[in-house]
């Protein structure tokens, strides 16, 4: 018998309803096992014993029965697949849960109060995260126009000019940068105002921005140096041979060229920082009043907002319940609506081919 | 404009690698000039040198004169981005910049210098430069697609196109053909031919066909083992060096018996 066949013809394929039947038959008679092997005891049936039981189940049938029919390399393709397809169920499970519960928990306060009006002297029901909104995207702006042009400009020396120890150092703190637990950063922020503007006034917008600013500038240095590292050689050289000097290649060819994978990094590093809850805790505090000033004052931000309403749930505690997922989704809207940017700006940026 | 270009005792280093030793020779103006040699021979390296590119490679260095008319562009005061905008190059592989236009591709040397133009001046240069580089007919209705939506052979001549486009005084061509299929090669091959009437032409090839059929020069480079530096064995008329050369490596190496 050979092993293996000299011919090209593929051998017995499974039927592909196969798979789907497998999959149903398999699901059903592990619900229907567990189902009846939990009557009589206190506890329901388990999903998780549901789902892994099918699963087992499901894999043992697809690879006999291939095994069987199409032979060993096929078999080996579809225990493979199912394994890697679970893998994936497995992460998307929690993301999917995740949105649902923030989604079906603050839909119920997504009303325009929400959006129109703050704490101040709410007690009960009713109220709004205006405040909130309006710090967090003041704060977060002016971490991006700190973040930006340093982390650019950090990459585009590391990348065209950096030889040698300085570069080599230079790598080594952004690399240490980017592992900084967050309320590392809001101390250093919070202690920086401290020691300039003394207790009474340290804890201010501006502060929480520098926090944020220290969490952002390495994220930005390592997605611009990638993205400048991808840059064809050839360019750089075409542009030197036209007899342009260097910063104007950089300004002008390498940097176009990056661009969109530069704004598409800027953008997902503010989306990293914008959820950030300890450092501003710390560095600008929490309040319930309006304040549109980042450099007095404490300054609400939402994740705060979010954590606030949730630790001092007061007399009524539906109402900041309430509050604080509607805070939650919010702040997931924001940076779903940062993400569709990125995307709509790596889109229209990009380099054009045919 | 064309330049008479002089190599006085040129050697080329990377770091403290001598990639290329003692070269003297004289390229003369308004001919084709062309280097030939096994690979890893120098002949990259030194058209590199004629238009200081090499030292863009950090640890790079050249030593000796190389005179343009008569000014050595080695001498301190000399600015080497003031050199390159005399010196056109052609590279390898077709590199237009993606994020332009043909159009812009073509201005790229005035548009990346920040040099202003008036648009109709713009326009006479990019049907001038595309004549000269024989693009015109192919692209006239779309200057404002990008430039990496031509094919290989017509975003080489639009390379071309952009390194006339600056009025240089020597265009140099590294191996301009290696990349492209036969007919993109023969316009590229007539287009050298016609661009000697005005420019000092230096071309290294692999293609000794092509250096027989276009070049009015040849220059002969050969290394006699990995790690030496390459040497200058035989530059004379394209005739001699195929038909009657007078070094053994070169009649070697042009009939075929080694290389």
């Amino acid at each position: 018998m050979a092993i293996i066949s000299t011919g090209i013809q593929a051998s017995a394929t499974l039927p592909r309803l196969f798979t789907p039947v497998a999959l149903v038959a398999s699901f059903s008679i592990s619900l229907t096992a567990f189902t009846l092997a939990s009557t009589g005891s206190e506890q329901g049936t388990s999903v998780v014993g549901v789902a892994l039981g099918g699963f087992a189940l499901y894999l043992l049938t697809v690879v006999l029965a291939s095994r069987l029919v199409e032979g060993r390399r096929k078999a080996t393709d579809r225990l493979v697949t199912s394994l890697v397809t679970a893998a994936f169920a497995l992460a998307v499970i929690p993301l999917i849960s995740l949105a649902w519960t923030v989604v079906s928990n603050g839909v119920a306060r997504l009303d325009i109060d929400f959006f129109s009006m703050s704490m101040r002297n709410v007690v009960g029901p009713g109220g709004g995260a205006l405040h909130a909104i309006v710090g967090t995207l003041e704060l977060t702006l002016i971490a991006s126009l700190i973040s930006v042009p340093v982390g650019i400009m950090t990459a585009i020396y590391l990348v065209e000019y950096g030889r040698g120890k300085l570069a080599r150092a230079v790598t080594f703190f952004v690399d240490v940068m980017t592992g900084i637990p967050s309320i590392v950063a809001g101390l250093f922020a919070f202690t920086l105002f401290l020691v300039l503007l003394g207790p009474a006034a340290a804890i201010n917008g501006f502060a929480g921005s520098i926090a944020l600013s220290v969490l952002m500038i390495p994220v930005v240095v390592r997605a611009t140096e990638e993205m400048l590292k991808i840059v064809p050689n050839e360019l750089r050289e075409a542009s030197y041979a036209l007899g342009v000097p260097k910063w104007l290649t950089i300004v002008k060819v390498v940097l176009p060229t990056a661009l969109a994978g530069i704004a598409t990094g800027v953008i997902i590093a503010i989306a990293r920082v914008i959820g950030e809850t300890a450092p501003l805790l710390l560095a600008a505090g929490f309040t319930t009043s309006m304040n549109y000033n980042p450099f007095s004052d404490k300054m609400m931000t939402l994740p705060v907002f979010v954590f606030t309403s949730f630790a001092n749930q007061g007399i009524d505690t539906q109402s900041y319940l309430d509050r604080s997922w509607a805070g939650a989704l919010t702040l997931m809207l924001i940076v779903m609506i940062l993400n569709l940017f990125a995307r709509l700006i790596s889109k229209f940026l990009s380099p054009k081919g045919s | 404009m064309a330049k008479r270009i002089e190599l006085k005792s040129i050697d080329v280093y990377y770091g403290k690698f001598k990639a290329v030793e003692d070269i003297n020779m004289v390229i003369e103006p308004r001919a084709i000039t062309a280097f030939i040699g096994p690979s890893g021979c120098g002949k990259s390296t030194l058209i590199r040198t004629l238009n200081r590119m090499h030292e863009v490679i950090p640890g790079a260095y050249v030593d000796g004169q190389l005179l343009m008319d008569g000014e050595n562009i080695y001498s301190d005061e000399v600015d080497p981005v003031k050199v390159r905008r005399q010196v056109g190059m052609v590279f390898q592989r077709p590199n237009p910049f993606p994020t332009m236009s043909i159009r812009d591709n073509v201005i790229s040397g005035y548009k990346l210098n920040n040099s202003k133009m008036s648009k109709s001046d713009a326009d006479g240069l990019v049907e001038r430069a595309l004549k000269g580089a024989n693009l015109w007919n192919e692209v006239k209705d779309r200057l404002e697609r990008p430039g990496s939506s031509l094919s290989g052979g017509q975003q080489q001549r639009l390379c071309i196109a952009r390194a006339i486009a600056v009025e240089p005084d020597v265009i140099l061509m590294d191996e301009p053909t290696s990349a492209l299929d036969p007919i993109s090669t023969a316009a590229i091959e007539d287009l050298a031919v016609e661009l000697k009437e005005k420019f000092t032409v230096v071309i290294v090839t692999h293609n000794m066909q092509q250096a027989s059929r276009i070049s009015d020069m040849t220059a002969f480079f050969n290394i006699a083992g990995t790690g030496m530096p390459g040497k200058l064995i035989e530059y004379d008329k394209t005739e001699k060096i195929f038909s009657n050369p007078s070094q053994q490596q070169t009649e070697d190496y042009v009939s075929g018996r080694f290389g």
